[in-house]
């Protein structure tokens, strides 16, 4: 856990305090135009399930490529683990490696296929360990991205609308399984999507961004396993509703 | 000619459909070639053809297994080959080696890339006589002509497909920490691959082409010289010969790399094999 990126000129001693991650003043616009993000402030705790919410254009993909090392710091800073991981909407295998060979990746040692397996297995995929990725389907593909990510024992996971282009009942599963491994893995997860029920199911935290500001940020009440027709979230999907613009008749 | 890179749509494969359904239209396909040929013989032995002007097939059979028994063909198709194996082996290291040098790099397409998009309008077989005053009537100029026009299209497909790679999986690939050399080998070289063998097969195709001219200068032997001498001659029926070697390598040679494109390419969902990028 250690301080990786710093504008030059910029280090004023902000330490990752009591953060995983901590983000101070981060501001990020493309040419002349409005900020993307503007003088954001946000700290994820050690373990901590964080839900981003936000209309398209609110500045969520930006705050994730930044925070996952793609785009740079330019006004503020950012303090994040090395081991992060990201997992994309579009899973990102490789077509020309097997399912497995995609998992370990770069990754180093004689055990690499062990390795591949065991967290397949954990993913529920442990019968496609030797399939082609163009072979999956849509919630196959994911799961194999979610393995990918989680065999690299990251300290910061990002999850980038992951679901978004499954159907509702594969959706379904991959939420319980999301759950499932955030409690035994124990890494800080932040999870970008436009799906409120989803941030209510998973996340400690539901942060709204909208024009690259923190409109909303609610904690959600920690007791588990969550059900969807839990009366409590019905406040509080309204407020998130709210805050995103959507009357809640 | 210049090399150019060819949609990928233009290049469909049939060859499991054929295997499969054995139906009349297939059937149909076959007969009217076979027609052809039967209606060309029977023009030649009614007179109707005078056979100086063409040989009947039969002939051309004929002719076909006396000079396979007299060895001629033999020792002039392996020259063939050899000249053609020769200059493609050539246009492979030179096409990949260049196609790496400016897919990988900016500075290396400013420098590599002009000079060959330049290059490769030029027709290449207006070099003949330049390489017949460089490298004299030996196997050198042959060997060059080849070479030169094989290149192109290696270098032509391999670079697009080195550029094509999706930005995606490469941004994927530095959030998991690969380096530049694992990236190369990993994402970047197996993803162009497709296009790669897209352009061999060009390249085979057009390897044939310049040796069909190059072996009828000043050739002393060679698939190409055995026709020449047979003008000479008016022998209709070695000519003909000829031609059908020419084609059944042009044939054989692009199955070859069907294949390879089958095993090496094995990844790829059933229904996109064979069609290049």
């Amino acid at each position: 856990m250690n301080a990786v990126v710093m504008p030059d000129g910029m280090r004023d001693g902000v330490a990752p305090a009591n953060g995983v991650v901590a983000i101070n003043g981060l501001t990020r616009r493309f040419g002349r135009g409005p900020a993307v993000l503007d003088s954001l402030d946000l700290t994820i705790a050690p373990g901590e399930f964080v839900a981003l919410l936000g209309h398209s254009g609110s500045g969520k993909s930006t705050l994730l490529r930044t925070l996952a090392g793609l785009d740079p710091v330019n006004e503020g800073t950012l303090s994040r683990p090395d081991a992060v991981s990201v997992v994309f909407q579009d899973g990102r295998l490789l077509p020309w490696k097997r399912v497995w060979e995609n998992v370990v990746l770069g990754q180093a040692g004689a055990d690499r296929r062990d390795r591949a397996i065991a967290m397949l297995e954990e993913v529920g995929l442990g019968h496609r360990v030797d399939a082609w990725p163009l072979t999956l389907s849509g919630g196959e593909t994911q799961r194999a991205a979610l393995a990918r990510a989680l065999v690299r024992r990251p300290a910061f996971l990002m999850l980038d609308e992951p679901f978004a282009a499954l159907d509702a009942l594969a959706r379904l599963k991959m939420q319980r399984l999301v759950s499932r491994l955030w409690a035994r893995h124990g890494c800080a997860v932040l999870l970008v999507t436009h799906d409120v029920d989803e941030a209510l199911m998973l996340a400690d935290l539901a942060i709204v961004l909208d024009r690259g500001r923190i409109r909303t940020d609610m904690a959600i009440a920690p007791e588990r396993p969550r059900h969807h027709a839990d009366p409590g979230f019905i406040h509080l999907r309204g407020v998130l509703l709210d805050a995103l613009g959507v009357q809640d008749d | 000619m210049p090399a150019t890179v060819i949609p990928s749509a233009t290049v469909p494969w049939h060859g499991r459909t054929m295997l499969r359904h054995v139906d009349a239209h297939t059937l149909l396909r076959y007969a009217s070639p076979v027609i052809l040929v039967l209606l060309w013989q029977g023009a030649c032995s009614t007179g109707m053809v005078s056979t100086r002007q063409v040989a009947s097939p039969m002939q051309v059979i004929m002719t076909g297994w006396g000079l396979l028994r007299d060895g001629t063909l033999g020792a002039n198709l392996g020259v063939s080959l050899a000249r053609a194996a020769t200059g493609l082996a050539i246009a492979v290291v030179l096409g990949v080696g260049f196609a790496l040098i400016s897919g990988l790099s900016r500075l290396g397409e400013d420098i590599v890339d002009a000079p060959l998009q330049i290059l490769r309008t030029l027709p290449a077989l207006a070099m003949v006589p330049l390489f017949i005053l460089w490298f004299g009537i030996g196997e050198v100029p042959k060997i060059a002509l080849v070479a030169l026009g094989a290149t192109f299209p290696i270098y032509l497909n391999l670079h697009k497909g080195i550029r094509s790679i999706d930005p995606r999986l490469l941004e994927m690939t530095r959030m998991l920490g690969l380096s530049r050399l694992q990236t190369i080998r990993d994402v970047i070289l197996p993803g162009a691959l497709p296009d790669l063998l897209v352009g061999l097969r060009f390249a085979v195709g057009m390897s044939w082409l310049m040796l069909v001219v190059a072996e009828q200068v000043n050739a002393e032997s060679g698939i190409g010289h055995m026709m020449m001498e047979a003008q000479d001659f008016l022998r209709t029926d070695i000519i003909m010969v000829g031609l059908v070697i020419y084609g059944l390598l042009g044939l054989v040679s692009d199955q070859v790399v069907r294949l390879m494109e089958r095993a090496l390419l094995s990844w790829r969902p059933v229904h996109q094999r064979g069609q290049g990028a």
